[in-house]
């Protein structure tokens, strides 16, 4: 009896250390990445909060001073900010929403087994391959109302029935962005789920199909449940994404105030106006924004996972 | 037949209308259509903007954007791609991020299929709030970190080197190659790793020779995301670096200046020339890698 | 298995022949050899006093941060390379950033960081004012030479009392129009009022349309951006709403303003494109060299662009000095770019004569014929070579008075005002009515001047 007992007792404290070596070496194989979150987001997040709360200014004779909470109360009033705001957060719901739709259903074509899909694979990318500060540019041209194809193509075909600037008017403009921007992007998306569908088990289909399970029912049961996880890592990288947009707006509309992202008003504060105190407490501003979202996806994690 | 062996026969249930298509040759063709429309919509969708760069590429500068629209081009050229290369900074350029791009991505491989590895398949305190942390790197806009990386840069005499643009692209590639993988690991089933384990293996060991074979879907997407991304960014470029030698690709092709030597004009044949050198081994690159990881997958299932 | 072993075979094969393909064109390309106009038309000038110079400051080496890669680039190192070879001193060329806010951030980077890194820098004719603080006083070394530059624009380049850059070469706007559409509707002269544009604009476009429906009588800048500022600035100005500032006052919120405002608010999408909203320079040259649009503001560059072999309009346009509004003259925006030495130089007096070398009439005389830039400097425009190389710049709109924006005045504050005038622009060109938004400008330009 004596030594059953000193057996148990000595298995439990060699899993114990055990445990703590797992931590050890869990730890050790984290400082590199460690390493470079401190660099870069803690010195940064750090050095900008400290900014916020000064009147620094890019160049200015005068010594920095500290002002408190004075940049954060005209932020409160600051309607342009408010309007970039919601503009970044309807393209935002937009964007991703279409996103997932499409690379979802991208990512399901190129699974499944049909000739040719090695080269869909390679196409599917054409988009996501291309230069961001190139295609902006390039779909910018293409909608223009006087000589850009889109519109050529849409009257040829009959879809409308003359040139529209796609751009220039206030009820398409945003539509256009997010056509782009989905463009470009759902390639991004439709790799990350295919990836996520191609560990999925193959046995698992084949089991269902001999109970007599169609294409719909696989899919709810078998795949939706299965690839959740890079579900959920693709919807909130992309929205974290889609949050930060600049190039696209930058190159299509400028500085039109209407139309300005939360990260084009950050960047045309700092680098263009020079106020790189208040640029602070709006980059402070836009991270708590985007924090709310993180904590939006936190809670459907943990929901889901249960 | 005995009758509890009657009992349990399947009976035999009323063929459903899929289950008589799926059954016919005929009718599995017409089932295919709506599939293959799919497949046309999707290769339209995806390639018309860049048949559109193509057929740019081929136009003579002048005929570029002439009305009535040239869908293809009338008097095809190489002009464009004469003069995109013979800008020897380009060619450096397709160099230098050849060389950002592939360090780049070893490294996010290296980091974050290490990092994937302790918190997917490891159990300790503070897990997600790593994951947490790391996912914080992504919710500044970049010109919140510019200013600050640029002190650090400098700090380290790293600029107008590309060991700057290396380090700064880890900013957004560690992140989902980071998050990626660690989901990845977590959804392997633990059998394979404890028998490892038992057969006195370290866990480098079952690192590299378990583990990463598993994932290697998630090692190859996030590769390729990550060394696309770094290929093309261009904030972090342009402000990093200052010598034309130093150039990656989207700095060198907004570089382009046409004829003229005025910045108002802008030689887009050249552009789209340029996109076509710079994406076409891009979509090599996929074709081969995309291949390769299938068959090998496919082998590991059957072994199961 | 086989067709396993087979297939990277096949990847590797394709690789190596996209790669050969790559080799070939650049070889090819090697061959015609995309040199500059510089090496092969005209010798670098000489520098003047070469002995004097190097006997000073022979053997230092200065940093100038000059035009983007290409043939400016390449201008700026065939000048360089013959001011070391007659003075001695060493000119590190580094190109200026592609794009624009970039260098503007780079330079600004240097001056805060009080950074010797710089010693010449190209500027923006919209920095002097921004800069002034960090910038050496020319007017000692170079106001002399000064004097031969247009008067605008070496006012522009003076910041209280201080001549902190000197011209390097400039840029003005204009009026592009279609001779061959003109004759065809009855019109012997172009426009000389803003009103006198609209109305050809469309009667010319309503006839073209027929044939073209995507014809447009007027394409301009109006895009939210900085050059929607100067294209604003020519249309106020020029109908006696002043200056955006004048004398240190905001004047932006006056009848005359607002009126010529309103006038081309009601022409969006009726004589020009709807998207002209969205126009930078590239859209509207593009428009009107396609044979889209009849008249178009732009700059000089756009002449060659036009004149090109294979251009549509190649032979059918002209240039002219841009319409007024009632009551008042001409003006056409002055753009282009300076040169500044910076306070933290090492070698202030190489650098002073590195500028001196560059803003003299022999090497403007060189950089226009060779890099189509326009010169800054009023006598040029009767040398014949100069003339030849830029056609447009015929004594009507070489004569036109140019029109600065309020730059030195706003100094560091100057890309802020901008913005707060082309966006309020922007919104009046997009619908929303001239006396709502002017008032707006100008309690912001107000602020900014505190």
């Amino acid at each position: 009896m004596a030594s059953v007992a000193t057996t148990v007792t000595t298995r439990r404290r060699r899993r114990t250390k055990l445990q703590r070596r797992q931590t050890r070496v869990a730890w050790l194989l984290l400082v590199p990445s460690l390493a470079v979150v401190a660099l870069v987001a803690l010195y940064p997040l750090g050095k900008t909060v400290f900014q916020s709360f000064t009147n620094q200014e890019f160049l200015a004779l005068e010594p920095t001073k500290w002002v408190g909470l004075q940049n954060y109360t005209t932020l409160i009033h600051d309607t342009f900010f408010r309007t970039a705001i919601w503009t970044t957060v309807k393209f935002t719901l937009i964007t991703v929403a279409f996103e997932f739709a499409l690379g979802l259903a991208i990512a399901l074509v190129v699974n499944s087994s049909f000739k040719g899909r090695g080269v869909m694979r390679a196409v599917m990318l054409v988009p996501w391959a291309i230069p961001t500060v190139v295609a902006a540019q390039m779909w910018k041209w293409m909608l223009d109302d006087t000589f850009g194809v889109i519109n050529d193509l849409f009257v040829r075909i009959h879809l409308v029935s003359h040139s529209h600037a796609w751009i220039a008017e206030p009820s398409t403009a945003l539509a256009s962005v997010c056509a782009v921007d989905i463009w470009k992007t759902t390639p991004f998306v439709a790799l990350l789920l295919l990836a996520g569908l191609q560990v999925i088990p193959q046995d698992l289909y084949e089991a269902a199909e001999v109970d007599g399970a169609n294409a719909l029912q696989q899919f709810w049961r078998i795949t939706f449940p299965l690839l959740k996880p890079a579900i959920l890592v693709t919807l909130i990288f992309r929205t974290l994404d889609a949050l930060r947009v600049f190039d696209v707006f930058y190159v299509f509309f400028g500085n039109r105030p209407d139309t300005q992202t939360m990260a084009i008003y950050a960047q045309s504060t700092i680098v263009g106006d020079g106020h790189v105190g208040y640029g602070a407490a709006i980059s402070v501003a836009i991270f708590l924004i985007i924090a709310i979202f993180v904590v939006i996806y936190m809670t459907v994690n943990r929901v889901t996972e249960e | 037949m005995t009758a509890a062996a009657e009992a349990v026969r399947p009976v035999a249930r009323p063929a459903s209308l899929s289950r008589r298509m799926r059954k016919s040759p005929l009718g599995r063709l017409i089932m295919r259509i709506p599939f293959y429309l799919l497949v046309a919509v999707i290769f339209v969708y995806a390639l018309f903007p860049f048949y559109w760069v193509v057929r740019s590429s081929f136009t003579p500068e002048v005929n570029l954007f002439q009305t009535p629209i040239q869908y293809i081009p009338a008097h095809p050229t190489l002009a464009n791609y004469r003069g995109a290369l013979s800008a020897n900074f380009f060619t450096h350029a397709l160099l230098n991020s050849a060389i950002v791009a592939g360090s780049v991505t070893l490294l996010s491989l290296a980091i974050g299929s290490s990092a994937a590895f302790a918190l997917g398949r490891f159990k300790f305190h503070g897990r997600s709030f790593v994951l947490y942390l790391v996912l914080s790197m992504t919710i500044f806009p970049q010109i919140a970190i510019l200013g600050a990386l640029y002190t650090t840069i400098t700090k380290f005499n790293l600029y107008d080197t590309l060991g700057a643009l290396i380090f700064s692209y880890l900013i957004f590639t560690l992140p989902f190659t980071i998050w990626v993988l660690t989901s990845f690991m977590r959804t392997l089933p633990g059998d394979l790793e404890e028998a490892a384990y038992v057969d006195g293996a370290t866990p480098l060991q079952v690192f590299w020779k378990v583990l990463l074979p598993l994932i290697a879907p998630g090692l190859v997407t996030t590769g390729l995301l990550a060394f696309i991304s770094a290929w093309n960014e261009y904030l972090y470029a342009l402000s990093f670096t200052q010598s034309p030698n130093h150039y990656t690709v989207p700095l060198a092709i907004t570089s382009f200046v046409s004829p003229t030597g005025s910045a108002f004009a802008v030689p887009w044949g050249q552009i789209m020339a340029a996109t076509v050198i710079v994406t076409l081994p891009l979509l090599v690159l996929v074709l081969v890698f995309q291949k390769r990881i299938i068959a090998g997958l496919t082998a590991g299932a059957v072994k199961g | 298995m086989q067709s396993m072993k087979r297939r990277p075979l096949l990847v590797a094969t394709a690789l190596v022949a996209a790669l050969a393909l790559v080799v070939g064109l650049s070889v090819a390309a090697a061959g015609t050899s995309h040199a500059t106009k510089a090496a092969a038309t005209m010798p670098a000038p000489k520098v003047p006093n070469g002995a004097a110079i190097r006997a000073k400051y022979g053997g230092q080496s200065i940093t100038f941060i000059g035009d983007s890669v290409g043939g400016s680039h390449a201008r700026d190192v065939a000048l360089a390379k013959e001011f070391r070879k007659d003075t001695g001193i060493k000119v590190n060329i580094v190109p200026h950033s592609p794009a624009s806010d970039q260098s503007y951030a780079q330079l600004a980077r240097i001056f805060s960081s009080h950074s010797s890194s710089m010693d010449v820098a190209m500027v923006d004719v919209t920095w002097p004012g921004v800069f002034a603080p960090y910038l050496v006083n020319l007017k000692p070394a170079l106001g002399a030479q000064s004097k031969i530059h247009a008067a605008g624009i070496v006012a522009n380049d003076t910041v209280n009392g201080k001549l902190v850059a000197m011209p390097w070469f400039g840029d003005f706007g204009m009026l592009y129009y279609r001779t061959d559409l003109l004759q065809k509707y009855g019109y012997s002269a172009p426009p000389t009022t803003w009103t006198e544009l609209f109305a050809m604009a469309k009667k010319i476009q309503d006839g073209e349309q027929q044939s073209n429906p995507n014809f447009s009588g007027f394409v301009f800048q109006g895009n939210a951006y900085e050059g929607l500022t100067c294209d604003a600035l020519e249309w106020i100005a020029s109908s006696g709403g002043g200056s955006f500032i004048d004398n240190g006052k905001v004047t932006i919120n006056n009848p005359k303003a607002a009126a010529i405002l309103d006038l081309f608010r009601s022409q969006i999408g009726v004589t020009t494109p709807r998207g002209v909203t969205t126009y930078q320079e590239g859209e509207a040259q593009t428009a009107f060299t396609n044979g889209d649009a009849a008249f178009e503001r732009n700059w000089p560059y756009a002449y060659s662009l036009n004149e090109a072999a294979g251009s549509p309009v190649a032979g059918k346009f002209a240039v002219a000095p841009l319409p007024h509004g009632p009551g008042g003259h001409s003006v056409a925006t002055v753009g282009g770019w300076q040169l500044a030495v910076s306070k933290f130089s090492k070698h202030p007096g190489a650098a002073i004569e590195w500028v001196r070398y560059l803003t003299s009439a022999a090497v403007e005389k060189f950089d226009t014929i060779t890099n189509s830039n326009v010169p800054t400097i009023p006598a040029l425009v009767k040398d014949p070579a100069v003339r030849k190389a830029a056609p447009y710049l015929n004594p009507a709109t070489a004569a036109v008075p140019r029109a600065t924006r309020p730059s030195s005045i706003l100094g560091q504050h100057y890309n802020e005002g901008s913005k707060d005038i082309y966006q309020g622009i922007s919104q009046i060109l997009n619908g929303a009515s001239a006396s709502s938004v002017l008032p707006t400008i100008q309690s912001e330009l107000q602020a900014l001047l505190k």
